[in-house]
């Protein structure tokens, strides 16, 4: 984990990195408070015994793949609290841009997730763009793809994020 | 026997999904971050926000967008909906006093070559008219009661 320079990002196009198993098993507990969070009532997530019949036993909402690899917020042995998406801080960082927002998101979904499922993700730079000024500040937009395994090496679910780092108006480049 | 509420050939293009309409509260915001485990403050220190990005309040992450759209889209399908594929842009955010509201349009539908049905989806989720966030998505459909998404995989899960 280090951070990424404008002279660095050519040679980390397309190159898997970041390597990493999720902290935790997928857990039923988070599937209930993420469907609790939205009011979904899909009785996929309810009723075993629809679970059971539709798609052969428990799984968790697709959409909640990235939530498998979010770090904790604090762990023993860790001195700073953990970043999900790490890429996407390292350019923050190395392209001197102290603020950031996501403004596309892809996923794509393969293999249902399971509990008891031990994701593993690796991040993939994509893109990096020239400067730009949006109503935010100037900065750069870039892409990152998230690519998530089951323990059986099946692919669960590509997920592609478009960040805009940036500088607000008014404030000097970090140094 | 849980049977498909909805099947691929049920569905045409043109046809709305049903609105939903939602108001949004701090809790909302927080729970939804919390449930997502993004600890990130701008979705729960609202001095945060204001002062580091620039924003009126807190305001829903886009983790907790996507179980959003989810909820949405398999409300309309029943359990037998099952996702391909989901793209969302953020153009504004969604703070706590806002109602938020999702309207859907089925964009195109059919039946790929491997045989599994599906609809294609436009979904706007808009504040007082406004668009917040927009999402196509492609959600697969049983073709007939016999059928269902979820037991194909490998070759023939083409998402």
């Amino acid at each position: 984990m280090s951070a990424i320079g404008i002279d660095d990002i050519e040679g980390l196009l397309g190159v898997a990195q970041y390597e990493e198993v999720g902290e935790f098993p997928v857990e039923q507990g988070y599937v209930w408070t993420t469907c609790s969070s939205v009011e979904n009532g899909n009785p996929l997530f309810w009723d075993p015994e629809v679970a059971e019949e539709v798609t052969g036993g428990p799984i968790a909402p697709p959409t909640m793949v990235s939530v498998w690899f979010r770090p904790h917020h604090w762990a023993p042995n860790r001195s700073t609290p953990g970043l999900p998406l790490q890429i996407h801080f390292d350019l923050k960082e190395g392209l001197g841009l102290p603020e950031a927002v996501m403004s596309d998101n892809t996923i794509v979904f393969y293999e249902p997730v399971r509990p008891g499922d031990l994701l593993r993700t690796s991040q993939i730079l994509k893109s990096v763009s020239d400067e730009k000024t949006t109503k935010l500040g100037t900065g750069r937009f870039w892409v990152i793809d998230v690519e998530y395994h089951n323990q059986r090496g099946d692919l669960v679910a590509v997920e592609s994020y478009t960040g805009f780092g940036y500088r607000r108006a008014g404030t000097e480049e970090a140094s | 026997m849980t049977t498909p509420t909805l099947l691929q050939g049920q569905v045409t293009a043109g046809e709305a999904l049903p609105e939903l309409a939602y108001p949004v509260t701090a809790t909302t915001v927080v729970l939804g971050a919390l449930a997502a485990r993004d600890w990130r403050p701008m979705h729960h220190d609202k001095e945060f926000a204001v002062t580091r990005n620039g924003t009126r309040d807190i305001f829903l992450n886009t983790p907790n967008l996507a179980s959003w759209f989810e909820r949405y889209i398999t409300d309309w399908t029943g359990p037998f909906g099952r996702l391909q594929r989901v793209t969302f842009r953020m153009k504004g955010s969604i703070f706590p006093g806002d109602t938020m509201v999702f309207r859907g349009v089925v964009a195109d539908t059919g039946v790929d070559d491997t045989g599994c049905g599906w609809a294609a989806l436009e979904i706007t989720v808009s504040v007082d008219g406004d668009t917040k966030t927009s999402c196509t998505a492609r959600v697969a459909l049983p073709v007939s009661d016999g059928d269902n998404p979820w037991s194909r995989a490998g070759d023939r899960w083409v998402p």
